[in-house]
């Protein structure tokens, strides 16, 4: 790691005026400190988010396959559930009320911590400057600074596990009264005001991030990077950060009327309570008024998951299939479609909640409409590997496991999006396999694909392929197998959220069943762990890279030295004459970016 | 590794056409600021919401209120002025309309608080939900990003003084003067929106 860089050669003509504040260039040393701790590096960012999200995901795993082991088998008991969680767990079996503390814990902590900023975080931070041909992004600073409030935020979100009164309950969307109310429940006490402040932090980090990721998107492209030459990945993060910057400020505003409803005595979701015994004096509050502040984010929000995905699935699939992507513009047009109508949704989460009938139809109509774009994208993945010279990398496999699983997640969201049959599924484990297959595992997948796919451009060393493989077959096996059988449930009528369902003789036929479901969670949370065993192994003794590019792709980040400094590129940045996706073309394998047209090139 | 690296914005500018030079902390401004109407978009429809309610209770805007509309106007003028002056290098000048709008914005917060303590007094407080306990969150978290431009100010102002370089670049100064348009201008749609839903 010594590659020096030299940022002081300038490929402009012209200077300008009112940058040239930024010319300066300082060499000093580099401490520990800022190398590794507040580094203001994209890819030191990036790497920080990700072991992060590594973190987060671990415990929010762990979680699920804990009460997953009180959903299997209700009547048994585990010392093991009491020395994870104490008196919550008295007698080795989970209490109702924590289990609901868990539940939000899990879905908290995965959506947000791990699925929005470990894979945003990641990716945008390390992919755009480099596939886009910048030094850094456009504000180092406030880029660590989003780092450093996600750091606050998981500081303030872990401690809240370990306050007496546990973690807050009531599930990830936090719903008022019960959320409002401290006397409702445990999980409405402080560890509420620690989840709302730590959602808070966590805001203002995606806040920080997002600005930057579109500023340095729209302004920082190196020379020839039109917008329309750049990788799909770009243009997914691009819309991410979009859907992110326009739609947490929203759910922030819900927070802070929540916040004053709790202390500070007003009403704006609270009327006409009566809770432990006592009527209280609020009056005027509407509970769902809180519920269209929150699914204006919450909506959005499933799109900023499952956004990245799509660009790293896209990007991957072309490189590993040797194929052009299908339909470029198709998918950015799509991208796009997504991005809008994910602002035009969000009522169909509550259908059942007091909305007006009439209105939830038209919500009906744009909600089917957004599986028009989604299946556009589908098409392009499956017609980009048709009958292409497909390279079964770990990272090519987790992709098409990422069309699989959203393929199948998305067929449920139509039946889900018909108001008429969501008032028969709402809360029930029917939802739960919708969101986690076309939300849960597959952005995870995509995540995963993009681990594998660039961590040789991270680390400068390859993850171990036979891991990668077992990983991938069971953890794809396992996600079918856990939450398939979850949609008869649903259809039976089982309801989430519920630890103990022995008072329904009709739901015994599922008894079997749950116990096989756990079974299989183990399972996969272990080969997850194989898989964090293989990341950090291969960091250190992984086999090295000889090559820049290993995977013969066209985008710029594999022009840069296998382990670039600060700066990415050691002379000028390159120049970009060409879209990223010119595989098998003229009799050439690949033809990256920086080569320029020749003269007898066929056009693609 | 032995190098830190400051970047230069005219490796990526190079390509691209004269017109487009927007520096790009500006246009993180300009982002940044559309995702602050979003949130006063949401606080807002919140209130449109619920004053279609049966209890709504509506209430009359502190008078104190419209002195602190001319405070914030007021100082957009003077930044407006500020700005003008440090390109002509009037640094005199500069830090005056600098102070005085710093102490504009200072006023203007004051006269906010002011004002509650008045609705206060007139018995709107916290308990119920009417278009009173709207503004003072409201405005409330209006005044906490008129204080953010203070602090910025405030910066930007002991930089001029005790700043041992000089500076040339009017990057920061610009960036505040947007910031500090945008949280006055929010502040009359606030006023508008007050009058007409309320
Ligand atoms: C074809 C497109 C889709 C349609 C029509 C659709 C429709 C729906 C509907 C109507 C619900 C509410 C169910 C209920 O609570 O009763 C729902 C829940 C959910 N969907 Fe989708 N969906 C689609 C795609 C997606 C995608 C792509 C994601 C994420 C990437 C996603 C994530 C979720 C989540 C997280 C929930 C559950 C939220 C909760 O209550 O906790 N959906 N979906
Ligand atoms: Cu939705």
């Amino acid at each position: 790691m010594s590659n020096e860089v030299n940022p002081n050669i300038h490929s402009t003509e012209t200077s300008h005026a009112d940058l040239h504040d930024e010319h300066h260039v300082h060499h000093h040393k580099e401490t520990f400190i800022t190398k590794y701790v507040f580094s203001q590096d994209h890819k030191m960012i990036a790497k920080q988010f990700l072991a992060t999200g590594i973190i987060w995901a671990i415990i929010g795993g762990l979680f699920s396959v804990l009460f997953r082991l009180q959903l299997g088998y209700p009547d048994e008991t585990f010392p093991i559930l009491e020395t994870f969680f104490g008196r919550n767990a008295e007698g080795g079996r989970i209490q109702p009320e924590f289990y609901y503390s868990l539940v939000t814990m899990h879905g908290t902590v995965l959506i947000f911590f791990v699925l929005t900023a470990g894979l945003s975080g990641t990716f945008a931070n390390f992919l755009i400057p480099l596939q886009i041909g910048a030094r850094d992004m456009a504000s180092p600073f406030l880029n660590m600074l989003s780092y450093w409030f996600f750091f606050a935020a998981s500081v303030v979100m872990l401690s809240s596990l370990f306050v007496q009164t546990g973690p807050a309950s009531g599930g990830w969307t936090v719903y008022p009264p019960l959320s409002a109310l401290g006397q409702a429940s445990e999980g409405s006490k402080i560890g509420m005001d620690l989840w709302l402040i730590s959602m808070a932090l966590f805001v203002v980090s995606s806040l920080l991030g997002g600005l930057n990721y579109i500023t340095t998107i729209l302004n920082m492209r190196t020379k020839g990077m039109s917008m329309t030459r750049m990788p799909l990945t770009i243009w997914a993060l691009f819309f991410t950060a979009v859907l992110g910057v326009l739609s947490f400020p929203v759910l922030l505003s819900g927070f802070i009327l929540l916040l004053f409803d709790r202390h500070l005595g007003t009403s704006f979701y609270l009327s006409d309570i009566y809770v432990n015994g006592q009527i209280l004096p609020n009056e005027g509050g509407s509970a769902i008024l809180y519920q269209h502040l929150f699914w204006f984010l919450g909506h959005p929000e499933v799109y900023i998951i499952a956004l990245p995905a799509m660009g790293l699935t896209s990007e991957i699939l072309s490189v590993n299939s040797r194929k052009p992507i299908f339909g470029y513009m198709a998918m950015i047009g799509s991208l796009f479609a997504i991005t809008i109508l994910a602002f035009l949704v969000w009522a169909h989460h509550m259908f059942v909640t007091g909305l007006n009938p009439f209105l939830g139809s038209v919500f009906v109509l744009l909600t089917l409409l957004i599986a028009v774009p989604s299946a556009i994208k589908v098409f392009n993945w499956l017609t980009t590997i048709w009958r292409g010279n497909i390279r079964f990398t770990p990272a090519t496999l987790f992709a098409i496991g990422f069309v699989s699983v959203f393929i199948s997640g998305g067929l449920t969201g139509i039946f889900l999006g018909n108001s008429t049959i969501d008032i028969h599924l709402h809360d029930t484990k029917f939802v739960v396999a919708h969101f986690h297959l076309v939300m849960g595992v597959s952005s995870m997948f995509g995540m995963l694909a993009g681990i594998y796919h660039w961590f040789p451009k991270m680390f400068g060393r390859y993850m171990n392929n036979t891991l990668g493989y077992i990983h991938f077959w069971v953890t794809i096996t396992g996600a079918y197998l856990i939450f398939w059988p979850m949609h008869y449930e649903g259809l039976a009528g089982v309801p989430r959220r519920y630890l103990d369902l022995s008072g329904w003789t009709s739901f015994n036929q599922f008894t079997e069943l749950n116990k096989f479901i756990t079974i299989v969670s183990i399972v996969v949370f272990a080969v997850q762990l194989m898989f964090v065993f293989n990341y950090f192994y291969s960091m250190f003794k992984g086999r090295k890279l000889t090559t820049t590019n290993p995977w013969g792709a066209n985008t710029l980040e594999w022009t840069t030295p296998i382990n670039p400094g600060h700066g990415n590129w050691t002379g000028e940045i390159p120049e970009v004459h060409r879209w990223p996706y010119d595989y098998s073309k003229d009799g050439r394998e690949f033809i990256p970016q920086t080569e320029k047209v020749g003269e007898d090139e066929s056009q693609h | 590794m032995i190098s830190d690296v400051k970047l230069n914005y005219s490796d990526a500018v190079a390509g691209e056409k004269k017109s487009k030079k927007i520096h790009p902390h500006k246009f993180t401004m300009w982002v940044a600021i559309g995702s602050m109407i979003m949130m006063f978009a949401g606080l807002t429809s919140a209130y449109v919401v619920k004053s279609g309610q049966a209890t709504w209770q509506e209430i009359r805007i502190p008078e104190l209120f419209w002195y602190s509309t001319i405070a914030i106007l007021l100082s957009s003028v003077t930044i407006r002025l500020s700005l003008r002056n440090f390109k002509a290098r009037e640094m005199q000048k500069y830090r005056l309309l600098i102070a005085v709008t710093f102490a504009l914005g200072v006023l203007f917060i004051v006269l906010q608080y002011l004002g509650f303590q008045q609705m206060w007094a007139s018995g709107i407080t916290l308990s119920g939900s009417g278009a009173g306990q709207f503004i003072y969150v409201i405005a409330g978290f209006h005044a906490l990003h008129v204080l953010g431009g203070i602090v910025a100010l405030l910066i930007i102002f002991i930089k001029a003084f005790i700043g041992k370089t000089k500076t040339y670049s009017s990057l920061p100064i610009e960036i505040a003067g947007t910031y500090w348009h945008f949280v006055d201008a929010l502040w009359i749609y606030l006023m508008i929106f007050f009058i007409l839903i309320g």
